[in-house]
């Protein structure tokens, strides 16, 4: 696709999706490379006391409003009992 | 009857702060209200010019400030309606000549004399933005549909609740329908959701804007203009009144759903 062609989504959905995440960002001060960051430092801590798999967490910032929201969703690994002690 | 302070503020320059200020306040008078309009951008004198009134100017509202004058040798009677009033700002110095308090004293003092008091902010989030929000009852928040003026508007929003003068409400203005339909501009539903604050207004793109400025004649003076219309309909939500939202495209209905979707989250 040319650089200049127009792309198949609309403009003002590109706009909207953009300035959902900036939004984001702006209001919390926190940007995409801190969030990741926190996420792995969060990871860390969880994983020295359940068992997890990284690849199933998913940390997101939603809204409420004008409140924004920290979202985790961590399953933890059931399948195999933790060692007990 | 005590007046209201009604601020109008954007992040952005450009919008359309002055022309949504003068807007309000010929609306306003032609519903019988006395308004005096007071412009906050100091050393970037407009609200004059968009209203006509420029050449009247005697005193400005840092004379008031420093006494050099009382407040009502500062009004400047409006031509045209006969309870419209303009403060003008001096032209000659900056934001710093005047603080948050001097703004509320000055319009503590026009309280018990009018209804209304419509202060046009400078764009930015600096000294000037606080002077103006600083006596404020309602603050009106006016972006485009377009990224960095609703990135800023959202930056203002948030100012203006963290000194406590929210919740703010939204005017959306130069919003184009043609664009809008084919999916090349943000729509009013979009940045109401985006902004997540109430809708007041939306204004139409329209070229007898400028035209209407060229002459110091207010839009809201045209009993036939659609955009007059628009201004005027936001002056009666502020008045209190549930106005729906006009239909600005024959054929469109982006703005019939706006209307539901204000129903739903007014009061
Ligand atoms: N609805 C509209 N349709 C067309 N032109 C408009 C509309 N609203 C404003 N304009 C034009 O946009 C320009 C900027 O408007 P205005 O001066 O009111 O913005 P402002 O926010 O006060 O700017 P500043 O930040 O510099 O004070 C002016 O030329 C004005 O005529
Ligand atoms: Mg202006």
């Amino acid at each position: 696709m040319a650089a200049w062609g127009r792309s198949n989504r609309q403009s003002a959905d590109e706009a909207k999706e953009r300035l959902k995440l900036v939004l984001i960002h702006d209001r919390t001060d926190l940007s995409e490379d801190e969030l990741s960051i926190m996420k792995n430092e969060l990871l860390a801590v969880i994983s020295r006391h359940v068992e997890i798999d990284p690849e199933m967490v998913k940390i997101s910032m939603s809204h409420d409003g004008r409140e924004q929201k920290l979202t985790a969703d961590i399953p933890l690994k059931t399948a195999r009992r933790r060692k007990i002690g | 009857m005590a007046a209201s302070v009604v601020t109008i503020t954007s992040g952005k320059g450009g919008v359309g702060k002055t022309t949504t200020s003068a807007n309000l306040a010929v609306a306003l008078a032609e519903d019988g209200f006395k308004v005096v309009c007071i412009d906050g951008d100091i050393g970037l004198r407009n609200l004059d010019v968009v209203l006509g009134l420029e050449n009247r100017i005697v005193y400005d509202l840092v004379d008031v400030v420093e006494n050099r004058c009382r407040i009502r040798q500062a009004m400047i009677r409006d031509k045209r309606l006969e309870e419209l009033y303009l403060i003008p700002a001096a032209q000659t110095r900056d934001k710093s000549a005047i603080s948050p308090s001097d703004m509320v004293r000055v319009c503590d003092e026009l309280r018990n004399e009018v209804d209304y008091i419509i202060i046009d902010s400078p764009a930015g989030i600096e000294r000037g933005f606080r002077n103006t929000i600083a006596p404020a009852d309602l603050i009106l928040v006016v972006t485009n549909p377009e990224v960095s003026a609703v990135r800023d508007a959202d930056r203002i929003i948030g100012l203006v609740e963290a000194e406590e003068k929210g919740p703010a409400k939204l005017i959306i203005n130069r919003v184009n329908p043609g664009l809008t339909k084919r999916g090349d501009m943000l729509t009013p539903e979009d940045v109401v959701e985006l902004l997540a604050i109430e809708l007041i207004g939306v204004i139409p793109d329209d070229e007898n804007v400028v035209i209407s400025t060229n002459r110091g004649q207010p839009i809201a003076l045209d009993p036939k203009s659609k955009t007059g219309q628009a201004f005027k309909n936001i002056s009666k939500r502020i008045q209190g009144q549930s106005v729906p939202f006009m239909q600005l495209d024959e054929k469109g209905d982006f703005l019939a759903k706006v209307a539901g979707l204000f129903r739903q989250g007014g009061d």
